[in-house]
């Protein structure tokens, strides 16, 4: 078993644990450290993958600045403890069995394809450098840029509107 | 070296704790936890195809995901406070005010 083989191993392990743990945890803010964890792995795995500018984004924009905002809201509404009542039991054990079915039918589409079982190269030097992905986003990519540049701010507007306190005595 | 199809049974594993995240839990920031860690999920598979098929574009894609996902979270999580200052819960089963 090579170092990469044990290096998948290990991180993967991490990985499902700590989305596991998310889904288990009773609260939030566990939770959304559990997520942390997770986004933390999956950098590495984009690392592994040789995509750093792209595993420097996750950490910076997910890991920082998203799950910061989750945390924020979960400790501003207090929401640490929240639980609903306990629902009746149909639809916890059918949300099990769904996902258990999407869960073979990704195996299915896996295993039962040959093509997909090549192994992952080594990258030629220069792949997916800061500078490239740098090129190909402002020549090939450009549109789509300034689109998302527009829907950030749309969005920001959005978060300001929604979150304005409503005035008492309109006058 | 590892298997793509190594890469995709983990993505696919995470994608279905996601989904299983957003059936079961009934706290709205839990769900909105998982719906994150579903678009994570796809991120991972972008990334690993883009490096088996030696193409930048599935790297550009995910670099648009996670701009699309911090907007989505933005307004997600100002609905989430907008509707806990009127119901004073985010516990979803308790959000049916327009059921008929």
């Amino acid at each position: 078993m090579t170092i990469d083989l044990l290096l998948f191993f290990g991180f993967a392990a991490v990985a499902v644990g700590a989305a596991v743990a998310m889904l288990l945890s009773r609260n939030a803010v566990y939770a959304a450290l559990f997520l942390i964890l997770n986004f933390a792995t999956v950098a590495v795995f984009f690392l592994l993958l040789g995509a750093p500018f792209i595993a420097m984004a996750q950490v910076t924009v997910y890991a920082g600045a998203i799950m910061v905002l989750f945390l924020f809201v979960i400790m501003l509404l207090g929401a640490e403890h929240i639980q609903g009542r306990h629902r009746g039991g149909w639809q916890r054990p059918l949300a099990i069995l769904l996902a258990l079915v999407l869960l073979v039918e990704t195996g299915t589409l896996i295993f039962g394809r040959g093509d997909l079982r090549g192994l992952i190269q080594p990258a030629a030097s220069g792949y997916a450098s800061p500078q490239a992905i740098g090129e190909s986003l402002f020549t090939d990519f450009l549109l789509p840029f300034e689109v998302t540049s527009v829907l950030l701010l749309v969005a920001m507007v959005g978060v300001i509107v929604l979150t304005k306190e409503e005035r008492k005595n309109p006058s | 070296m590892v298997p793509v199809s190594y890469y995709f049974a983990l993505s696919a594993i995470l994608f279905t704790l996601g989904a299983l995240g957003v059936l079961v839990r009934r706290n709205a920031i839990i769900i909105f936890m998982s719906i994150e860690l579903m678009l994570n999920s796809s991120n991972l598979l972008f990334v690993a195809f883009a490096r088996s098929y030696e193409s930048l574009n599935g790297q550009i894609y995910v670099f648009f995901v996670i701009a699309v996902a911090a907007a989505e979270v933005a307004v997600g999580l100002a609905l989430i406070v907008a509707i806990f200052r009127t119901k004073q819960s985010i516990d979803i089963d308790e959000i049916s005010s327009l059921k008929g």
